[in-house]
């Protein structure tokens, strides 16, 4: 019997806003549904890993239980910057790999508010004076950077939103479900250049989770017809980034994370039939196309303009609606992204499948000024 | 009140701003093992771990632009908008700021431009009026 670890149960609430609930139940209600999908209950999980954010020193995890059975089990809570769901995942699959359990569950949830991100601090706010703290200014010195190196265009970014957009009207899931044509993307409100409003994820309230389970487990317990098997899971921080102080970088860390979860399922970019990558913003995906491998440096315009990163394409990126149109809730965003993938693989996505997939890649990398940066990325394979 | 005086008599916005009686600078450390230069005091070196190898120095007052934003939407009384760029500095830092006296377009706006550090008070916006020493960047 191989070491290899199998989803047997994977799920997420719609995402949207929910102000009259708590964390613990969103949390709860992911759990239920993967557990459902499964066909399993909270008494058969030996250990839980929970990710979240907003109530990072919260014990969310322990609340989610007082919610769906206190059965007693180990707890980890986890907190990762936008890789907080995806760090909760992959402890679930190195504590099966450990050989320390046989079935485990993972959940990611968060509750956020609208608006802004990057501020919050008692000091004297340096905004505006000197620069910007925002998500939507760090990325678009990204995709600035970009385009410095590349010449790649403000109508380039905005064709990942019309594409991320489109494929949201397929999934039911997806916060948002409304086609953006290119020109409405390019004229919404500028945040920061070339970003616009529409070239921003949402922030949303979500939950996702799952249930991973060792080889011999599934076969015990007869799930192999809905297992999906994770053939890699790898991290990164960001290696040294000479710029990093200046302008985080998601590049070195991705590339980094890319490399190793490669060389570690033994397949390169061209064995990957679907992606779901970190679509913060529209520059980071351009980005990312290359960091992923997907194209060659230099290329992610080009790759974008030939539509073959949409659904019906080679390689189709970010069909849920990504994080652009689904929403983003920060410790949630990790495992949905799995769920998605996940979903391909067992031929049950819908109108928006991707047919014939057989491997698939979810990415997330977070992080901030000043902070570092948190990477994962799984590859999952069909059974 | 002299120039000196009054830049002395506020305090720096960030920690690696040294107001230097008046004589604002960069504070930076470089890395003598592997020469990289870093903004701010460190102890050991991020890019080679080397460990009691860091020397105080001031960084650049010159760089060339190289990469830029321009914000539209930041934080309520925040002043938008404004051009917020990393900035390559001549001795190899690398330092981001607002950039002052550029006009807020893209197509005006560009890489490589020769820029500058000045030194200025500002108001940050949760200070209640108070003002603080800070820098920004201005064409060279
Ligand atoms: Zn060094």
């Amino acid at each position: 019997m191989s070491n290899d670890v199998y989803i047997v149960g994977v799920d997420m609430i719609k995402f949207g806003r929910y102000p009259d609930r708590t964390v613990p139940s969103l949390a709860a209600e992911a759990a239920l549904m993967a557990l459902d999908d499964a066909g399993l209950g909270i008494k058969d999980m030996q250990a839980l890993f929970c990710g979240n954010l907003g109530q990072a020193s919260g014990m969310v995890g322990q609340r989610l239980l007082n919610e769906i059975g206190q059965t007693g089990i180990p707890v980890t809570n986890v907190a990762n910057a936008c890789a907080t769901g995806a760090t909760a995942f992959r402890d679930a699959w190195m504590s099966i790999k450990a050989g320390v359990y046989d079935v485990v569950l993972a959940v990611g949830v968060e509750q956020m508010g609208k608006g802004l991100l990057g501020g919050g601090s008692n000091a004297p706010s340096p905004e505006g004076i000197i620069g910007s703290g925002t998500m939507p200014a760090m990325f678009a010195h990204i995709g600035n950077e970009h385009t410095r190196k590349y010449g790649t265009t403000f109508a380039q970014f905005a064709r990942v939103s019309v594409k991320n957009h489109w494929h949201s009207t397929m999934n039911p899931k997806s916060m948002y479900r409304k086609e953006t044509p290119l020109q409405e993307v390019m004229a919404s409100e500028m945040i920061a250049y070339p970003n616009t409003k529409l070239m921003c994820s949402v922030n949303v309230d979500g939950s996702a989770a799952a249930v991973l389970c060792s080889e011999a487990k599934v076969k015990q317990l007869g799930l192999m017809d809905r297992a999906v098997k994770v053939r890699a899971s790898e991290m990164s921080s960001t290696p040294f980034e000479s710029r990093q102080a200046a302008m985080p970088d998601f590049t070195a860390a991705t590339r980094l994370a890319a490399k190793n979860v490669y060389e570690r399922a033994g397949v390169g970019p061209d064995d990957i039939n679907l992606i779901e990558l970190h679509d913060c913003f529209a520059t980071a995906e351009i980005v990312h196309y290359e960091n992923l491998g997907i194209c060659a440096d230099g290329d992610a315009g080009k790759l974008i303009d030939s539509g073959e990163t949409q659904l019906g394409g080679r390689i189709p990126v970010n069909v849920s609606g990504g994080l652009l149109s689904k929403g983003h809730p920060l410790g949630a965003t990790g495992i949905a992204n799995i769920y998605e993938v996940a979903t391909h693989l067992r031929g049950r996505a819908g109108e928006r499948q991707v047919e014939g997939a057989r491997l698939g890649l979810t990415h997330v990398v977070g992080g901030g000024p000043g902070m570092g940066t948190a990477c994962a990325i799984h590859i999952l394979e069909k059974v | 009140m002299s120039e000196a005086e009054t830049q002395e008599a506020v305090p720096p916005l960030v920690p690696y701003l040294e107001p230097n009686a008046g004589k604002p600078y960069i504070a930076g450390s470089r890395c003598e093992a592997c020469g990289h230069v870093f903004v701010g005091e460190r102890q050991v070196c991020a890019k080679c771990t080397a460990r009691g190898k860091m020397k105080p120095v001031h960084i650049a007052e010159t760089g060339k632009l190289y990469a830029f934003t321009i914000v539209e939407r930041s934080f309520p009384g925040v002043q938008v908008p404004f051009v917020d760029v990393v900035v390559d500095m001549d001795d190899g830092a690398h330092l981001k700021g607002t950039l002052l006296d550029v006009e807020p377009n893209p197509e005006k706006i560009p890489f490589d431009l020769p820029v500058k550090l000045v030194y200025r008070e500002a108001v940050p916006i949760n200070t209640k009026g108070k003002p603080y020493l800070t820098y920004y960047f201005v064409p060279a």
